[in-house]
């Protein structure tokens, strides 16, 4: 008996110990996971900070450099001096479209570039070129005579200036302004003569700002033109892009359009509308990254498979890009050429602005209309972008497409993309049913912006292309299409499934298959609620058949 | 008067588990469909996926279960007593001295009726659904295994079509409940598992 008691106080005791036991090494399980949870956390939000280290390191001290101490009464002046070392730059550039302005499109045959389309912004360079050039990569271009071979005319200081100094004078066929000088005349606004040793002494890689002296600016303003490229982008937080993240990854305009010798990657001529190869490492490339895909693969929605189920079908862009504009500036949807002309009581030319200061009225240019957070139009998109060219017959009776492009459901290199639109009405010939060129910038008597006829303007311009004009000018309704693919936004500002699975989604106009959500069987739907509704009515009435029946027998 | 075991413990839980979750499938379904706005389409499809796998795997519990105790003979259809039981429901429900024509037992608690009806659910209206339901899950995987020349519209359009019938069946099948005497005496047994007999 008192065996048995002892051994039962043994047992006892020992199962306190095991328990002991078991709640001491569970705490510090419990503890370890908590550690460890807690480290994986922190690892996860902070972000790890060797990604934050210089894209690049130089390897010599341009200050240090006798040949950059000046002077220079002129660009060409400091060209001469990069060339001193950097002996194939020049000639490297000038194989690129920055600087011939010219692109043969291999896959249309049409031969593309800013001196050959015709677009509905400031509609085509020709006899427009001081204000156009400002934004070639070269000094002089302002007109046809520019010789494209001279090496001393390749801008360096552009694209390499990091002091954030050097602009180019806005009607100076790409020379900075060598002394002060008030644009637009008389505005009152002054843009100040960068000083060129200071700039060549302290050159480096290209920066955003560097890229955005001209992409961010296209069609005479911040945004105008793409909508997702503008000043908010050279210091954007997370929310407007998640890569160029100034206090994140903080990528430049060449981390994805790399570059080689001096040839950029990654043309809206011909988008690559998916990229097939996936992440690029050494030995599996096409030695560019202007590609989601390049770095995040075909199929990157780790946790969330059902989205890579979307990639076949879907562009990156699509969801990643839930609005275009969405930085501090808003872009230009509208422009009309044909409301030009109008004068104030005085007889002179003015503008109108709106609460947010963008211009909606000008004399000169015709009536503007802006948009921030534009909603995209989505489209199949196969990346084979076919301009309408000059000279090209159009059909007046509708809207004409400054280009267009193929891609359907069933074509496998086709993706759903998101454009911005850019719709306008600019002139064309009613007799040869050509968009005309008009001769906008220059103090000439025909130039629009100072005479403001439309005849004598386009006589001279298309005089100078060596195009057949009728004098019988009349305003036709354009829209361009730009696929859009820069300020992608983080993951949780994503489009969600909802916003394209609905009655009137997002996706409400792409055709060729069914989306459920988006999609149903009107006859089907029609016939099972009829039959729905019928074997209700008959249940209903069989209720009441056998109440009543109840009712007659008591 | 004997009161007999009709519905056996699994059966009940099957039986009610499937109603929950065909109900929940049909909620999100619909509203997939676009039939009305609940939950939004996201975590309406989330779930229906959740749901349809749970009753997947309840099927194949319970398919077990039949084969194993012999049950599945229930379900075996019959012309017996058939124009008896469409007589009852169009004219003798409606008169007190006419008895149900049909005598329950615990080896063939399914009348002429339910047996055709229960066919039609486990033969037809339910296969239907799990394959165009799991040919909608892996519509991405169709050219893996050949299966391209389908469109996603038909395998939709025939899944919609079930849906339909299933919804129909649901109404049809909870109204008869409420049919015996008294008139909970079904609901009743399907939940205690006895029916006074």
């Amino acid at each position: 008996m008192s065996r048995q008691r002892g051994s039962a106080a043994k047992f006892d005791r020992g199962l306190m110990r095991l328990r002991l036991n078991l709640i001491r090494r569970g705490s510090l399980w419990a503890v370890t996971l908590v550690a460890v949870l807690w480290a994986g956390y922190a690892a996860a939000t902070t972000g790890d900070p060797v990604r934050r280290g210089p894209e690049w390191t130089p390897t010599a001290d341009h200050t240090k450099f006798r040949v950059l101490e000046g002077p220079f009464s002129s660009g060409p002046e400091v060209t001469r001096a990069c060339l001193r070392c950097h002996t194939e730059a020049a000639k490297q550039l000038q194989a690129t479209t920055h600087w011939t302005w010219s692109f043969d499109n291999p896959i249309t045959g049409q031969t593309l570039g800013k001196r050959n389309i015709i677009n509905n912004f400031c509609v085509s360079i020709e006899t427009n070129w001081p204000r156009c050039t400002s934004c070639h990569i070269g000094f002089g271009w302002s007109d046809n005579s520019f010789d494209h071979r001279s090496e001393d005319s390749v801008d360096c200081l552009v694209c390499h200036d990091n002091t954030g100094t050097y602009v180019k004078d806005p009607l100076g066929a790409g020379h900075p302004p060598y002394r002060d000088t008030e644009f637009p005349p008389g505005s009152g606004n002054i843009i100040q003569a960068p000083d060129l040793i200071d700039v060549a002494r302290y050159i480096g890689m290209p920066t955003r700002r560097n890229c955005g002296a001209c992409h961010f600016n296209g069609g005479e303003a911040d945004g105008a033109k793409h909508g997702d490229l503008d000043s908010s982008l050279i210091k954007p937080d997370r929310s407007l892009d998640v890569h160029m993240d100034a206090a994140g990854l903080n990528f430049v305009c060449s981390t994805c359009h790399t570059t080689q010798g001096h040839a950029v990657t990654g043309s809206r001529y011909m988008t690559k509308a998916v990229d097939t190869v996936g992440i690029d490492v050494p030995g599996h490339t096409d030695r560019t990254r202007t590609s989601c895909e390049s770095c995040h693969g075909p199929t990157p929605h780790a946790t969330r498979h059902k989205l890579d189920d979307h990639t076949d079908k879907v562009a990156c862009q699509t969801c990643h890009i839930p609005e275009i504009a969405r930085g501090s500036r808003k872009t230009l949807t509208w422009w009309d050429w044909s409301a030009a002309g109008q004068r104030d009581t005085d007889g002179q030319p003015f503008t109108r602005t709106d609460d947010d200061g963008y211009v909606i009225y000008d004399s000169h240019r015709g009536e503007f209309r802006w948009q921030g957070n534009l909603v995209p139009e989505y489209h199949w998109f196969d990346g084979r972008i076919r301009y309408t060219l000059i000279g090209e017959a159009i059909d007046e009776s509708k809207i004409v497409p400054i280009n267009t492009f193929g891609g359907g459901y069933d074509e496998p290199r086709s993706r759903i993309w998101p454009f911005k639109v850019m719709r306008g009405r600019q002139p064309y010939d009613k007799v040869h049913k050509t968009l005309l060129l008009p001769h906008t910038v220059g103090d000439d008597y025909a130039s629009y912006f100072r005479n403001m006829d439309w005849t004598s303007a386009i006589e001279v311009a298309m005089a100078h292309a060596g195009l057949p004009f009728s004098g019988e000018i009349g305003f036709v309704e354009t829209a361009y299409f730009w696929p859009s693919t820069h300020m992608v936004a983080p993951k949780e500002d994503a489009l969600a499934c909802n916003d394209c699975h609905s009655r009137n989604g997002r996706l409400a106009g792409v055709p060729g298959f069914y989306m459920p959500g988006r999609d149903s069987f009107e006859g089907l739907q029609w016939t099972g609620w009829t039959l729905v509704i019928l074997t209700l009515v008959v249940s209903v009435a069989h209720i009441a058949a056998r109440i009543g029946a109840a009712r007659q027998r008591s | 008067m004997a009161r007999i075991l009709v519905f056996t413990r699994f059966a009940r839980f099957a039986h009610w588990t499937q109603a929950l979750l065909v109900i929940a499938l049909m909620v999100t379904g619909f509203e997939i469909n676009g039939a009305f706005s609940l939950l939004g389409y996201e975590r309406a499809a989330e779930w229906h996926d959740v749901l349809a796998w749970s009753l997947m795997g309840l099927w194949a519990l319970a398919i077990i279960w039949s084969l194993i105790t012999g049950d599945w003979k229930q379900y075996l259809p019959t012309t017996r007593k058939l124009m008896a039981m469409v007589r009852y429901y169009t004219y003798g429900i409606f008169h007190a001295d006419v008895p149900h024509p049909y005598r329950r037992t615990a080896q063939a608690r399914h009348n002429p009726l339910q047996r055709l009806a229960y066919m039609l659910f486990h033969a037809l209206i339910t296969p239907t659904l799990w394959a165009t339901g799991l040919l909608y899950m892996f519509y991405n995987d169709w050219p893996k295994v050949g299966l391209d020349v389908l469109t996603l519209s038909g395998v939709a359009l025939v899944h919609t079509a079930a849906a339909f019938a299933m919804l129909l069946f649901f109404i049809i099948h909870v109204y008869l409940a409420f049919t015996g005497t008294p008139v909970t005496a079904f609901l009743k047994a399907m939940i205690t598992g006895y029916e006074d007999i």
